[in-house]
């Protein structure tokens, strides 16, 4: 059993977690992951470590709701346990002084990149950080990355927040008022990091994507997790889950991670009827009365 | 032992024991079975036991227990059994076998105690398996078993893996006196055994059973750790005092063929496919979360002939599977698995492609799997391993229509604690080395056995060198030399 020491919503569908796993905080580093379970019939999912406190024997995770399982996740609060928690799992991201590195985060990918953002500052680099939401309430981790970045720069689908656009459209400005980019990190949803790794493949600028396969296990056993790089099957939680993002096959990825659609719509759909037949609590009125509080 | 051999208890002579058939096990009717999880093999009664028990010659040199790979007293604890004492049989088995339950249902015995049985010479040879795993049942509905009072030796032994390597070296090292803790990377114990082989070959009812028990005696277990990487081998020795490590993390990763199409939506590894049902219980979804693709009415091949590639496809079959094929590249002479398992796998309905190969998987250019595309083959001179070598014969391509398809092929070495433990001997495949005899590695202080040390190979095998390395873990622990 873990305890979740601290739960809180910080977007709609976002929601931060600090859990008592002290061997896992002592070993974390950036771009690492953990799988957890919630509860005996539950399914193994991926969550990428936000930040450890190896002191306290704490780690965070930040979690948007996508099907039943981190539906069910984030019901949880403070005090409640969580199962299983293992990690931390897969390679770490590859830290090194390279000069200007950009990191493009999509989505709740925001918060996956950002434990790489602040290594590769504590390196030395130039930090360029990109944001991209669909709103102004999904722009999440805005202080967080301000303090380890250069420069940061956010966009919303809708023009909500910031400027509207993609993230894309801020790296190709980027590239074309000639700023010279070593890296770029972009971790996200799989048609952002698609649309990142073909910019930059005619620029010839290196560059590394976050690969979210459905996985199981996370330690090599099952194979269900491969990817296919450089038309090479690889297991992503132990040869990832970072890849040069010119060598993915993303229709692949795609493809594979079609797979339960049908399966996963139908738990989601039958855990929404017995929330609401039971409407318990509202985490959408939580959001809502956190984002007024702010 | 007296040299003057003892008055048998066996009633029979030996003449009239070889004219006592070998009792057959009772099973569920292959086309009930075919259809649910429950235990194919339903086990002896006593009388059947006792039968099947004075067919046994009380051989002066008893082959059986020579074949045996950690020398069960097959005719001491078969003797018990004439007489009915069928928890002293179990105690017995025990001295030298810590799982019966399990190596009476899973071991190849054809391959060990039952292929050097003497009878088997004239008739059929004596049920060594089916008659421990009666005792080893017989003992666990009685639910007696004896916890031993031992004075604690104040030393610490980490095992690193659940499985039936790790579970005996801790079995043997607590009756020792040492504290013991076990660390699985899973979020359950057991390692193979919980999670690859089915529920219909071997109950989980019994792992559990056994892991209460060594719970009792005072095994201390700790699940969710992966070694490597929440906590290395050297941390556990140098920050968390432990004495001695055992390895025992199997061979874990599954191979694919490397053909054109593995990755379509519908091809599986073994590993995934019976994990997903074993340990994630997909099969029960929606009342378990994690899902499977759908096998009811759909086509279903398992490329390989090991153990691994029957239970795959025995568990399509059973989860609505409307055909379920085995396709093999070489001839039923070579099959690697059990042969009660061919047998059973027969009479369950599934269809052999033997002397098959797939050349590359179809899609339905969505990619979702369609096809195999096959090609028959002829077996010529014998490689390496020894068995002849199959080779394709030219123009006999044909396309299997299949839904899913699973890969069991073999599996190679789990890397993650050989990568983090600096000084750990491998071999070219990537396996740990240790002694034959001390399962002692490279590193003082550090063990290993089991399929991590010789690659994929079986229950019983990964129990004998569970068994050398706890002796020789407790003369280090004793004398402290290296
Ligand atoms: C290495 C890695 C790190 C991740 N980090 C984060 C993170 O920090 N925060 C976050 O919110 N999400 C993260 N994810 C994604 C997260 O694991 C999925 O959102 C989650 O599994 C969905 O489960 P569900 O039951 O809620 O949704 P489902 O309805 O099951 O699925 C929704 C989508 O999630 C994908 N998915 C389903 N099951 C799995 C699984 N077992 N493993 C991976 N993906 C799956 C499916 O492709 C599907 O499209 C990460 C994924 C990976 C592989
Ligand atoms: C489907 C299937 C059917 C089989 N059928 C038979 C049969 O009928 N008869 C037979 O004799 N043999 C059979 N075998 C083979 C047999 O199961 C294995 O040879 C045996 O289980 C090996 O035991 P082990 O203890 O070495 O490893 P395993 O049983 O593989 O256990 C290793 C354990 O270590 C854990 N682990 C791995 N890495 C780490 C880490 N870094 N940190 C912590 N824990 C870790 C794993 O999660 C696992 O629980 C079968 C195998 C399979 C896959
Ligand atoms: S442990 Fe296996 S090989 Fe040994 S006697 Fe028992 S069934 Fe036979
Ligand atoms: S070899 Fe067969 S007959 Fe002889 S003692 Fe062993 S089990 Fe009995
Ligand atoms: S999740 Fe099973 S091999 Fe990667």
């Amino acid at each position: 059993m873990f305890k979740i020491i601290h739960a809180q919503f910080i977007a709609p569908g976002i929601k931060r977690f600090v859990l008592e796993a002290p061997r896992i905080a002592r070993k974390q580093k950036a771009g690492q992951f953990v799988i957890l379970r919630i509860y005996e019939e539950g399914e193994r999912i991926p969550v990428t470590i936000e930040n450890s406190d190896p002191e306290r024997g704490t780690i965070s995770i930040v979690v948007q709701s996508a099907g039943k399982t981190t539906h069910l996740l984030n019901s949880l609060n403070t005090g409640d346990q969580i199962l299983d928690v293992v990690g931390p799992l897969g390679k770490p991201s590859e830290i090194e002084k390279l000069g200007t590195v950009v990191v493009v985060g999509g989505g709740v990918g925001t918060a996956m990149a950002y434990p790489s953002a602040a290594a590769f500052k504590r390196a030395g680099n130039r930090v360029i950080s990109i944001v991209g939401a669909r709103t102004k309430e999904l722009v999440i981790l805005e202080q967080e990355l301000r303090g380890v970045s250069d420069a940061l720069m956010i966009t919303t689908d809708d023009g909500s927040y910031a400027d509207k656009g993609f993230v894309t459209d801020k790296l190709r400005q980027l590239i074309q008022n000639g700023t010279r980019i070593d890296l770029v990190l972009a971790i996200g949803p799989i048609v952002m990091m698609r649309a990142v790794a073909e910019l930059t493949r005619k620029e010839n600028i290196r560059t590394v994507v976050s690969l979210n396969p459905v996985m199981i296990d996370g330690t090599g056993m099952c194979g269900g997790c491969r990817v296919l790089i450089d038309n090479k099957s690889e297991f992503a939680c132990v040869d990832g889950p970072e890849f040069d993002a010119h060598k993915v096959n993303f229709e692949v990825l795609v493809q594979r991670n079609g797979m339960y659609r049908d399966a996963e719509q139908k738990s989601l759909a039958d855990y929404q009827l017995a929330q609401q037949a039971h409407s318990t609590r509202n985490e959408e009125h939580c959001a809502i009365a956190q984002r007024s509080e702010r | 032992m007296s040299p003057v051999a003892k008055k048998s208890v066996n009633p029979l002579s030996p003449k009239e024991r070889i004219k006592v058939p070998r009792q057959l096990m009772p099973e569920q009717p292959a086309d009930e079975r075919n259809k649910n999880f429950t235990e194919v093999n339903l086990g002896y009664s006593p009388e059947l036991a006792r039968q099947e028990a004075l067919r046994c010659l009380e051989c002066a040199k008893p082959t059986c227990t020579d074949n045996c790979p950690v020398g069960v007293k097959v005719k001491e604890f078969v003797e018990l059994i004439v007489v009915g004492d069928f928890l002293g049989a179990a105690a017995k088995i025990r001295e030298d076998n810590v799982l019966p339950a399990v190596t009476g249902r899973v071991c190849p015995q054809e391959d060990h105690c039952e292929g050097k049985c003497l009878l088997s010479k004239k008739v059929k040879p004596l049920g060594i398996g089916y008659l421990e795993r009666f005792v080893a049942d017989y003992e666990l509905r009685m639910g007696t078993h004896v916890i031993p009072d031992i004075a604690p030796t104040g030393k610490k032994v980490a095992i690193v893996g659940s499985g039936p390597s790790g579970l005996t070296v801790a079995g043997d090292l607590i009756q020792k006196g040492h504290k013991v803790r076990v660390f699985e990377a899973l979020h359950e114990l057991g390692g193979v055994l919980i999670y690859g082989i089915p529920e219909f070959r071997l109950p989980k009812q019994i792992i559990r059973e056994q892991l209460d028990y060594m719970r009792e005696m005072g095994v201390e277990f700790e699940t969710d750790v992966v070694v490597g990487r929440t906590i290395t081998i050297d941390e556990l020795m140098q920050e968390e005092g432990y004495d001695a490590v055992y390895i025992g993390t199997g061979a874990g990763l599954p191979q694919f063929m490397g053909i054109p199409g593995e990755h379509f939506n519908g091809v599986y590894s073994a590993n995934e496919f019976l994990t997903r049902i074993n340990l994630m219980k997909a099969y029960k979804f929606p009342t378990y979360d994690e899902p499977m693709v759908e096998l009811h009415g759909k086509d279903v091949a398992v490329i390989g002939g090991g153990n691994t590639a029957l239970d795959a496809i025995r568990s399509a079959l059973r989860l609505g599977a409307r055909k379920a094929y085995v396709i093999y590249r070489r001839s039923d002479a070579e099959m690697p698995a059990r042969a009660e398992e061919v047998h059973h796998a027969r009479q369950e309905g599934i269809d052999f492609q033997m002397l098959t190969a797939p050349t590359e998987f179809l899609s339905d250019g969505k990619g979702w799997l369609t096809a195999a595309r096959c090609v028959r083959m002829e077996l010529g001179e014998p490689d390496a391993s020894g068995r002849r070598r199959p080779t394709p014969i030219k123009g006999s391509e044909f396309d299997l229509p299949l839904s899913v398809a699973i890969m069991a092929i073999g599996t190679t070495a789990n890397p993650i604690v050989q990568s983090t433990t600096p000084g750990l001997g491998t071999d070219k495949r990537g396996y740990i080395q240790a002694d034959s005899e001390t399962q002692r590695t490279t590193r003082p202080g550090v063990f290993a056995g089991g399929d991590i040390v010789t690659g994929a190979a079986t229950v019983i095998l990964a129990m004998g060198a569970g068994r050398r390395a706890a002796s020789s873990i407790h003369d280090y622990l004793t004398n402290g030399q290296w």
